[in-house]
């Protein structure tokens, strides 16, 4: 074994362990905001994965689009809901616990199994390394514009759809029933009265 | 268009002639030109904190840093001997483990774009083929850092300059990667080294600022407001949120936020001469002139004298650029956040995708002047 085989060996190794530790935080951990966090060391190992595999653009491809954009807007949705809420107990919640955990075992030993199964045919292929982004998109304009084209037409979709709930002309001031309390001031300089107007 | 000066083969030979191994001579030469590049970006970062001090005295007619050292330009190694060993002030209520990594997650991205910034045809740390997406990249993780920042500040300034920080660097991002894209499809490359070599033919009259001129100005705003300079600082506009997410920071946290920030202005500044202002090009080409004077473009002191003059030259533009930058925030009134928001989605965006419509069309009609 060489440096660079050694090199690339260790990297594999801290790669998988942050990734999966990560990804373990990502359900185990109780606090919402720590997940989103390690939801984007999960992919930040990942797009590792993807230089170890000489796949650079795909690296950044993948920093680009889930840690960027997917990763942010998780944690902006997480920061911008403001729903107060009473936390009530439910009864018998550990069915649903137990319910979450055999599909989840389930879905586990199924993918392995899938794994053991599959005779992976290993590739003796030079990769492609640099060449990937040229070989990518003459991909995407020829045998798979289709998905292209359609995951472009969603996209559409969806930012038409967000700019439609985004532009609503008129905002409920007060809803119905819900009779508005004067805000307590407490602040100096809230309005008062002028000392001489008092007397 | 001759290769230039190959340190790296020449250092390696070098050592191969001591009786070394290829791989263990690469071995030793693989950390010089990152400590190298780190340690000359702080010094440029540095340099820049003590030219905003100058340049803003000089707005306000004042004098500025002026006895410690000539024209004070010690006052930069004084900043950070102060935050150095300042008391590491860390509020109760706030999150540790979030509130020590969020600088982290700002500078260290920072550093890792210097990765591809090139000074010269061999003098950069790594010509990597995906070059500039790289950079792009990179800096979309620092909403993150950001937006850790403002949250585990757990103070409703940080936290409303945090999301305001994020907010404004996912807006500008994209007429910022827009522009970059009209770029790349001229030089049909990613690599920043492509994307130089392809401006150098004629000198300055090739320069991608006259091929690129709406796609020139979208970038600098777009690379200004990522950098949350003065037009574009809201996150920390002290007017409304203290200082933003940096409030609740001292010692040497803060000093890593402080020096991402200028070492983020100086990254901008050096990829606007990478992509328009043809890099670490003469204005005119050096081969011209070569030619000229009538001497071989592969003889040594020439050689030499062309890749200092090309430091030089990378330098030059992006301080003349930085300059500019540090004049803008001393002079021009901080936008609101409705307008920055309306400026980025209503107007850069649309204008950044008719530059790259338009750039694709001249593309195809003109091949020879806009990289066939």
């Amino acid at each position: 074994m060489n440096l660079a085989e050694g090199v690339q060996f260790v990297s594999f190794l801290v790669l998988s362990a942050m990734m999966i530790g990560a990804a373990l935080g990502v359900v185990l951990l109780a606090n919402i905001v720590y997940s989103a966090f390690l939801l984007a060391l999960v992919f930040i190992s990942m797009s590792g994965m993807y230089i170890l595999l000489n796949a650079g653009f795909v690296a950044a491809a993948q920093i680009l689009v889930y840690v960027g954009a997917v990763n942010v807007l998780i944690l902006f949705g997480i920061m911008l809901v403001n729903k107060r809420q009473d936390f009530v107990a439910i009864k018998n919640a550990w069915v649903g616990r137990a319910a979450t955990a055999a599909v989840c075992i389930g879905l586990f030993a199924l993918l392995s199994t899938m794994v053991l199964a599959t005779p992976w045919a290993i590739s003796d292929l030079r990769p492609i390394g640099d060449g990937a982004i040229v070989a990518i998109g003459k991909h995407f304009f020829t045998d798979y514009l289709l998905p292209f084209e359609l995951a472009s037409v969603l996209l559409l979709m969806a930012m038409i759809g967000a700019i439609v709930i985004a532009r609503r002309d008129f905002l409920p001031d007060d809803l119905p029933g819900d009779s508005p309390e004067p805000p307590v001031l407490t602040l100096p300089e809230r309005p008062r009265e002028a000392i001489t107007a008092q007397k | 268009m001759s290769a230039g000066i190959d340190l790296q083969t020449s250092f390696i030979e070098l050592l191969q002639g001591y009786g070394l191994t290829p791989g263990l001579a690469k071995v030793v030469w693989m950390p010089l030109p990152m400590v190298l590049i780190v340690g000359a970006v702080t010094v440029l970062a540095l340099v820049s904190t003590w030219l905003e001090r100058k340049v803003s005295a000089a707005a306000q007619q004042r004098i500025g840093p002026e006895y410690m050292g000539p024209f004070g330009l010690l006052v930069p190694v004084a900043d950070v001997l102060k935050l150095l060993f300042k008391e590491d002030i860390m509020p109760a209520k706030t999150d540790p483990w979030l509130f020590s990594l969020a600088p982290l997650l700002v500078f260290i991205p920072i550093f890792l774009s210097f990765l591809i910034v090139p000074f010269g045809q061999n003098l950069l740390i790594s010509d990597l083929n995906i070059g500039i997406f790289l950079w792009i990249s990179l800096s979309s993780i620092a909403p993150i850092g950001l937006l850790m920042a403002g949250y585990s500040s757990n103070n409703k300034y940080s936290l409303l300059g945090g999301l305001r920080a994020a907010a404004q660097s996912i807006s500008y991002e994209l007429p910022l990667a827009l522009a970059v894209l009209a770029v790349v499809m001229m030089s049909n490359s990613l690599s920043t080294i492509d994307i130089v070599n392809q401006q150098s033919g004629y000198g300055i009259l090739s320069w991608n600022v006259w091929r690129q001129p709406v796609g020139f100005v979208i970038f600098w705003i777009a690379a200004l407001a990522e950098c949350e300079r003065m037009p574009f600082d809201l996150p920390e506009a002290e007017e409304e949120l203290v200082a933003g997410y940096q409030t609740e920071y001292s010692a040497v946290k803060f000093m890593l936020f402080y020096a991402g920030s200028y070492a983020n202005l100086v990254l901008s500044a050096l990829m606007v001469a990478v992509l328009y202002l043809g890099g670490w090009g003469f204005p005119i080409s050096v081969s011209a002139i070569a030619d000229w004077i009538g001497v071989s473009e592969t003889t040594p002191w020439l050689q030499v004298i062309t890749a200092s003059l090309g430091i030089v030259m990378m330098l030059f533009k992006a301080y003349l650029l930085l300059f500019i930058a540090i004049l803008l925030r001393w002079t021009v009134p901080r936008v609101r956040i409705d307008q920055l928001l309306d400026l980025g989605w209503k107007f850069l965006l649309p204008v950044s995708l008719a530059n790259l419509l338009l750039t694709a069309g001249l593309k195809l009609a003109f091949p020879v002047a806009f990289g066939g």
